[in-house]
């Protein structure tokens, strides 16, 4: 995983609460068995409608996505990151996120960072008013920014302090946890003998 | 509501349940969690393999691990090969992972083969204090066992299959009571997806919840499973039932279930992991099941539910601006017209099945409804069983012939129309009645529009058309 210290993109508003896995990606598009190659699943259906804030050219390269709360709510589909990620997006920014995308992204290296409802309102208008205008999430200071003047946004971000260092580090979980291996070795040879096993040993 | 003394050194069940798993705890550090068992199906495993693989990693504990075919297989032919190449490509990668790193499988055409979260209760690997983890966000089914149950990612699969545990952070607890005596004709479907229209989406946010009352005792193991199923669709890490007398009958001399000194020695422990009187929830949600009756989702969130007696609310009638806009994009979605009654509703579908719903109880109680009656000709009804023996045990009554001869199609075990991942899916437009978890824009197939409804509505709807109650029936 890349480390990521800080983000600086145009930004797509969403204007959507409620965004569950199964509009970031359908089930249909879960059938490949490789880890890239996602984006033209992402809002697949949506991306029919040609008033879709993703197909309104101002927007266009946008790397960080607003969106209203409660946003990858549903499947546990680890695709749906990939499928942000593949169609671009490095950041997304909700008051709420479903629990099994939100640590989804922080192992996947997408930064799904909790901001007041406020703050996606801001955004929203701002990214309305001005398309291009270049949102920055610094992961380091904890703080997002946007915009100058007087509809000019910053204020904190929350990403919990193990996905945050993981993310500024770029660090493998799996690595880290197997640097604990004798202290998983030592729960194994307590456990009861009655938990059950899936098949004899050997 | 009695005060309970508050005691420091009380603890919640899932407390205990998370205790007992701690293989590192450090602060700082989220705390290194053992895994009991770790469930695998096709769809969600093909990447994590690979980054073993990539890695030069093996599985730990293959014999801690089970995998199954399950989201992505036919339900019909299905001892023939799987007829699109990118399914059966995505099945057979599984088999040869599985082969590979020496985990046993359940394959399609096998009687232990079906739906992940219906097969590991089956067998009596699903137990109470156990950690269950899959990559599939109904995991929290075998909550309803006392078990701490969660559905995890792909990066998190691989990080079990690697080390068998998971760091995690502790979450909060929350005590779901559920007061009272559900009425005759209303079932655990109803009970919980009342509390999700109550709580909202979000709501389990952050939270392990704990179902209990009197109204929760009373059930069965598969109503408490059908509960603790929709834990997600309001978004709990899990939802939890403690073990009792049911829980016990229900395991005991299962394959897989201790048995001799290993069955006292379990169940002495399962009855300890009950929740200390005095231990304190962060949150307690309290509903009443005397006031509850057959309940059905309008919208395009498990969320967004009335009762059947009820009709489809008028956006302006939200005060939260959002909910607004939900409501209204969902009236438009499913095109419904505020002021609807419910059970004017007509349907084009009716799908019983899926994890929440397609457990021989599930079965038997549609069938009740079905016997000796027809499927509106409007209609098709698709009757898919949750596992190969839920399969076999429903033929055994005979429910198989009341479903056939009422106009319903019967078939194999899988997950089926629920997500729409094989060929069981709606139409563009097309309306349909589920007994599963998700209403969701388009998850039963493209354009299509789902109400969330029980077994005994389920049925009734197949029988008139539209969405309705055995009550309805003359």
């Amino acid at each position: 995983m890349e480390a990521l210290t800080s983000h600086t993109g145009r930004g797509l508003p969403l204007r959507r609460s409620n965004v569950d896995t199964d509009q970031i990606i359908p089930a249909v598009y879960l059938k490949r068995i490789t880890r890239t190659g996602f984006e033209d699943g992402l809002f697949a259906a949506w991306r029919n409608d040609p008033d879709f804030i993703l197909n309104n050219p101002a927007y266009a390269g946008a790397s960080v996505l607003v969106a209203g709360p409660d946003f990858g709510t549903g499947s546990s589909r680890e695709h749906a990151v990939w499928a942000l990620q593949d169609g671009g997006f490095a950041v997304v920014l909700s008051s709420r996120f479903g629990p099994i995308f939100k640590v989804n992204s922080g192992k996947a290296g997408l930064l799904a960072a909790t901001v007041d409802q406020q703050v996606v309102e801001a955004l929203w208008a701002l990214l309305e008013a001005e398309p291009t205008v270049a949102i920055t999430v610094d992961l380091q200071a904890r703080t997002v920014s946007a915009g100058t003047g007087e509809s000019a946004v910053s204020a904190p971000i929350d990403v919990d302090d193990y996905t945050r260092y993981r993310l500024l580090n770029g660090l493998d979980d799996i690595a880290i946890t197997l640097q604990h291996t004798d202290e998983i070795d030592s729960y194994e040879a307590t456990r009861p003998s009655y938990k059950p096993v899936t098949q004899s040993a050997g | 509501m009695g005060v309970t003394e508050r005691n420091p050194a009380a603890k919640t069940m899932a407390e205990k349940v998370w205790d007992a798993h701690v293989v590192r705890s450090h602060p700082g550090e989220p705390d290194i969690l053992y895994i009991d068992l770790h469930l695998i199906h096709e769809v969600t495993s093909p990447q994590a393999f690979d980054g073993l693989r990539l890695a030069g990693r093996k599985v730990r504990r293959p014999d801690l691990t089970l995998a199954t075919e399950d989201h992505n297989t036919p339900t019909l032919d299905i001892d023939k090969p799987i007829a699109d190449p990118v399914s059966r490509a995505q099945v057979e990668a599984l088999r040869k992972n599985v082969a590979e790193f020496g985990v046993p499988i359940f394959s399609l055409g096998n009687i232990d083969q079906g739906i992940v979260h219906v097969i590991s209760p089956q067998l009596g690997l699903t137990q109470p204090g156990m950690t269950i983890v899959c990559g599939d966000s109904h995991t929290s089914t075998h909550g309803a066992f006392g078990a701490l149950a969660f559905g995890i990612g792909t990066s998190e699969v691989e990080h079990v299959l690697a080390t068998q545990t998971l760091p995690q952070d502790r979450p909060k607890t929350m005590a779901v009571t559920v007061n009272g005596t559900l009425p005759d004709g209303v079932t655990a479907k109803d009970l919980v997806l009342t509390l999700i229209a109550e709580v909202g989406t979000g709501g389990g946010s952050g939270y392990v919840a704990e179902y209990r009352g009197a109204a929760i005792e009373a059930l069965s193991m598969e109503a408490r499973m059908t509960i603790c199923n929709m834990s997600i669709e309001w978004s709990a890490k899990a939802g939890m039932v403690a073990p009792d007398d049911t829980t016990f009958a229900y395991l005991k001399g299962r394959e897989h279930a201790p048995s001799g000194a290993d069955w006292d020695a379990a169940v002495s422990a399962w009855r300890a992991q009950r929740t200390d009187a005095g231990a304190r929830f962060d949150r307690e949600v309290v509903l009443d099941a005397n006031t509850m009756s057959p309940f059905v989702t309008w919208g395009t969130n498990p969320g967004q539910g009335v009762p059947l007696a009820g009709s489809v609310p008028d956006p302006a009638d939200f005060d939260d601006p959002d909910d607004r806009a939900a409501a209204e994009r969902a009236l438009t979605y499913m095109d419904l017209r505020a002021g609807t009654a419910m059970r004017d509703i007509n349907v084009d579908t009716v799908f019983v099945g899926s994890c929440t719903n397609g457990r021989i109880e599930d079965l038997r109680a549609a069938a009740s409804v079905i016997a000796g009656r027809r499927v509106d000709d409007n209609v098709r009804m698709l009757i898919v069983p949750g596992s190969a023996r839920v399969r076999q045990q429903a033929e055994s009554e005979g429910l198989d012939r009341v479903f056939i001869e009422a106009g319903a199609e019967w078939r194999a075990a899988g997950c089926s129309m629920c997500l729409g991942m094989n060929p069981d899916t709606m139409a563009p437009g097309e309306r349909g009645a589920s007994t599963s978890n998700r209403n969701f824009e388009g998850r039963q197939g493209k354009g299509s529009r789902t109400h969330l409804v029980s077994p005994l509505v389920a049925a009734a709807t197949a029988v008139t058309g539209h969405l309705a109650s055995p009550a309805d029936l003359s």
